[in-house]
C-alpha cells in the first residue's frame, strides 16, 4: 500500500527533527493527512506503528484528517473537495497524486482549472512533543 | 508544519547507478523521442532502466511507447509497470490523459509526490524525459536528486541554440555534470556544432532528420529500426563508459 512509503517518510522524518532538536524522549507525533488524498486511516496507522523505531517507542501518534480547501486563482471563489460527486477512479486518482484534481476539477463558479489546493492537500507532521535532551 | 516526503526521496532512488535528465532549452527539438529511444536501446543491451516522464502538463512519451492501459503496482509504496521492458513512470497513469494545467508549486508537489512514494528498486540508468527551458523540473530535479548527469538535446536552429546556451550557463554555474550534447533533426549543413565547441561542452553527434520516426510511434520494434535510433544508439558509449 503506498501508505506505508507515507508512513515511512513520516517516521524518518521525525528521526532526523528528533536528532537535530537534541529531543530525549518523544511522547507525541501529531500528523494531519489531508482528505483529498483519502489515506486509509488504519492501514496508515498500522503502518506507523509496525515502522516505529525504538528511539520513538514512547511515542504516540494522533492522526487527524484535514479538510480539503480550494481557492480559484481566477475568480477567487474558495470551495470544499467534492468527494461524492467523483467516481471511484477519480478518486483513486487523485489518492495517488493529488496534483491530478487539475484534471478533474474546476472551479464550480467559473470553470477554471486554475485552482490552489489551499489546505488538506497530503500528509504533514503538525507537531512532535517530548523531552529535550538537557530537559 | 513539515513535509515528511523529501526525506525518504534518496532511499526510492538508493540504487539506481545513473540519473541521465534528456534536456534542452528549446521545445519540440526531440527530447522525449531520445529519452525513449535512448531507455529502449539501454534495456535491449540489458541494462536495468527505468524512464520517467516528467513533462506532466505535456507528456508525450506513452505516445511513443504506444502505452496500454496499464497502472502501477502498489506494494508498501508504488512500483512502476514494465513497458518494454522500462520501468515506467507518466502522469497519464492518473490524469488518463486530460489536460492538467500545473503551476509551480503543484509541479513540485506532483514531483515530489511521485519521487518519495516510487519504489524503482535496482536500475543501471533511470532516464528522465525533461520538459523544455530551466524552469520547475529542472530545478527540482537538481535540488531534489542525487547527481543528475544532463544529455542536452538540440537543432541546426539558432534558435534552439540561443536557449541552449542558457541551460549549459546554468548548469555549469551549478556545478551540474554534463553529458554533453547532441544536434537532432540535422538537415543540410550547419555549423552549430562550432558554437557548442566554443561554449567547451562535448558535442555527442548529430541524429539526421528522420521522417520514419513520426510513422512509427507507438511502435517500438520499428521505431527501434529507424535511423534515429540507429545513431541514437552511438550516444551509448558517452552513457555507459
Amino acid at each position: 500500500m503506498h501508505e506505508w512509503a507515507l508512513a515511512e517518510s513520516v517516521i524518518k522524518t521525525v528521526l532526523r527533527i528528533v536528532d537535530e532538536k537534541g529531543i530525549r524522549k518523544v511522547t507525541e507525533i501529531k500528523i494531519k493527512i489531508g482528505e483529498m488524498q483519502q489515506l486509509e486511516y488504519e492501514v496508515f496507522r498500522e503502518a506507523l506503528v509496525q515502522l516505529k523505531p525504538v528511539e520513538l517507542k514512547d511515542a504516540e501518534f494522533i492522526i487527524e484528517v484535514a479538510e480539503t480547501e480550494f481557492k480559484c486563482r481566477t475568480c477567487g471563489l474558495k470551495w470544499l473537495f467534492p468527494k461524492k460527486e467523483l467516481g471511484e477512479d477519480v478518486l483513486e486518482a487523485i489518492h495517488f497524486l493529488p496534483e491530478v484534481s487539475h484534471a478533474y476539477l474546476r472551479c464550480p463558479r467559473c470553470g477554471s482549472p486554475d485552482f490552489e489546493i489551499t489546505g488538506g492537500r497530503g500528509v504533514w507532521i503538525e507537531s512532535i512533543s517530548g523531552v529535550e535532551k538537557n530537559g | 508544519m513539515v513535509d515528511p516526503r523529501i526525506s525518504v526521496i534518496d532511499d526510492r532512488v538508493r540504487k539506481v547507478g545513473r540519473i541521465i535528465a534528456v534536456s534542452s532549452g528549446k521545445g519540440g527539438v526531440g527530447k522525449s523521442l531520445l529519452a525513449s529511444t535512448l531507455a529502449l536501446i539501454l534495456a535491449g543491451k540489458g541494462y536495468s532502466t527505468g524512464l520517467f516522464d516528467l513533462d506532466f502538463t505535456s507528456p508525450s512519451t506513452h505516445v511513443i511507447l504506444g502505452l496500454k492501459e496499464t497502472r502501477p503496482l502498489e506494494d508498501r509504496g508504488i512500483i512502476p509497470p514494465v513497458v518494454h521492458g522500462l520501468k515506467y513512470m507518466t502522469i497519464i497513469y492518473y490524469s488518463g490523459g486530460r489536460a492538467t494545467p500545473l503551476r509551480g508549486i503543484d509541479f513540485s508537489n506532483a514531483f515530489i509526490e511521485l519521487l518519495s512514494v516510487t519504489d524503482w528498486g535496482g536500475l543501471d540508468f533511470l532516464i528522465l524525459d525533461m520538459p523544455p527551458g530551466i524552469g520547475d523540473a529542472t530545478l527540482d530535479v537538481i535540488r531534489l536528486m542525487r547527481k543528475p548527469r544532463f544529455l542536452i538535446v538540440t537543432t541546426p536552429s539558432p534558435l534552439a541554440f540561443e536557449t541552449v546556451k542558457k541551460l549549459i550557463g546554468m548548469l555549469r554555474e551549478l556545478d551540474i555534470p554534463i553529458v554533453g550534447v547532441v544536434e537532432n533533426m540535422k538537415t543540410g549543413f550547419s555549423n552549430i556544432q562550432q558554437e557548442y565547441r566554443k561554449l567547451n561542452v562535448k558535442f555527442l553527434g548529430e541524429i539526421p532528420y528522420d521522417p520514419a520516426v513520426e510513422e512509427n510511434l507507438g511502435n517500438v520494434d520499428r521505431l527501434l529500426k529507424t535511423v534515429f535510433a540507429k545513431e541514437a544508439e552511438k550516444l551509448l558509449e558517452h552513457l555507459t563508459g
